[in-house]
């Protein structure tokens, strides 16, 4: 089968800055993984030119064997670092949004998420917590049936059990054709679901490899394996 | 099930582990179903894959088994059980044994204590 995504020798540069530095990097289907790095390491960047939101100035990006482009935007569900929704909407209007957006939203698993947090699809975003809102924005990015999920920081803003219901929606929603990219820096609430990481450090992938040998070879979890990998 | 996990050792080793006790102390019982891999991950809230993994090991032990269509249950040899229960106790025994070795207490000692706890223990509990 085709990989879900293939990087050869890609770089990004931000004016004289090199953001990424000739990474490679395969993702296969069926895997939740992290990808992790100290800020400004390049993992927006890199979730960015997956997202075709840039252009590499180097290398080749395949989605499932296409470039990034309308192909790619079809079978990758992306949830951004900074919301981009419209704070005036109301909820039913968001699903309906969707809808006309994607061929893959699934309005009535929408519906069924939502009811569940008692969430009522006739109030407006702005009306909501910090936390609700993040829950609501994960909630439509996992009512998609998507190839890949990119989840740029998903628990960042949110309290401890609203990220425990944020994992559950995860894991509840993952199945084996598709694959979910978590870009994190909160290492040990998630790290227990992860199958893999890719350690991101100024630039250059440092490391891919599964978080049970990881754990077997060094015998550290992952969130102390990555604190000593990215000791300032 | 009440699910633990630390961080420092492979997560599907500790699930094996779990579910090794669950078996032998009946909490899943001899030719009882399991629950599917998804809803046991979902449950322990661990990956899907890791589970399938820890599955995989347990039939490896002969603990499961697979019907083809209908999912997994567990072993009617109650010998097997019984040999798996003697192997996690030598191995929590042994690591024991180390652990008072480093307290530099030799074998005599380490069982006068054991009996001395158990007293304590047994006037504490007012048996």
């Amino acid at each position: 089968m085709t990989k879900l995504v293939e990087c050869s020798n890609v770089s990004k540069r931000y004016g004289t800055k090199l953001a990424l530095d000739h990474i490679n990097l395969t993702i296969e289907r069926g895997k939740i993984i992290g990808l992790l790095g100290p800020n400004g390491s390049g993992k927006t960047t890199l979730i960015k030119l997956l997202n075709d939101l840039l252009s590499p100035d180097q290398g080749t990006i395949l989605i499932n064997g296409n470039q990034p482009g309308i192909e790619s935007k079809k079978i990758i569900s992306y949830l951004p670092e900074r919301t981009y929704l419209n704070f005036n909407m109301k909820i039913k209007e968001l699903i309906t949004y969707f809808q006309d957006f994607y061929e893959d939203f699934d309005c009535n698993k929408a519906y069924e998420l939502l009811e569940k947090l008692g969430i009522n699809s006739n109030d407006k975003l702005k009306t909501m917590s910090k936390g609700t809102k993040e829950k609501v924005q994960l909630i439509m990015v996992m009512s998609r049936k998507a190839d890949l999920y990119i989840l740029d920081e998903p628990i960042g803003g949110v309290d401890p059990a609203a990220r425990d219901y944020i994992l559950d929606t995860i894991l509840n929603n993952f199945n084996d054709h598709a694959s979910i990219i978590i870009s994190t820096h909160l290492i040990a609430d998630i790290e227990r679901v992860l199958d893999e990481v890719i350690f991101v450090k100024q630039g250059k992938i440092m490391l891919q490899k599964s978080t049970d040998s990881i754990r077997k070879e060094s015998g550290q979890s992952i969130d102390g394996y990555f604190r000593e990998a990215f000791k300032c | 099930m009440q699910w633990n996990f630390d961080h420092d050792r492979p997560i599907y080793k500790q699930l094996v582990e779990q579910l090794q006790i669950a078996i032998i102390t009946g909490q899943y019982s001899a030719l009882e179903k399991l629950p599917s891999v998804r809803d046991l991950a979902m449950e322990s809230k661990v990956n899907p894959n890791t589970m399938q993994k820890a599955m995989q090991e347990l039939e490896n032990l002969g603990l499961v088994y697979s019907k083809r269509t209908s999912g997994r249950y567990i072993t009617e040899d109650q010998a097997l059980i019984a040999k798996i229960k003697r192997e996690m106790a030598s191995e929590k025994i042994r690591q024991f044994m180390t652990d008072m070795k480093q307290l530099n207490l030799s074998r005599d000692e380490v069982i006068q204590y054991l009996k001395k706890e158990e007293e304590r223990h047994d006037k504490i509990s007012g048996v």
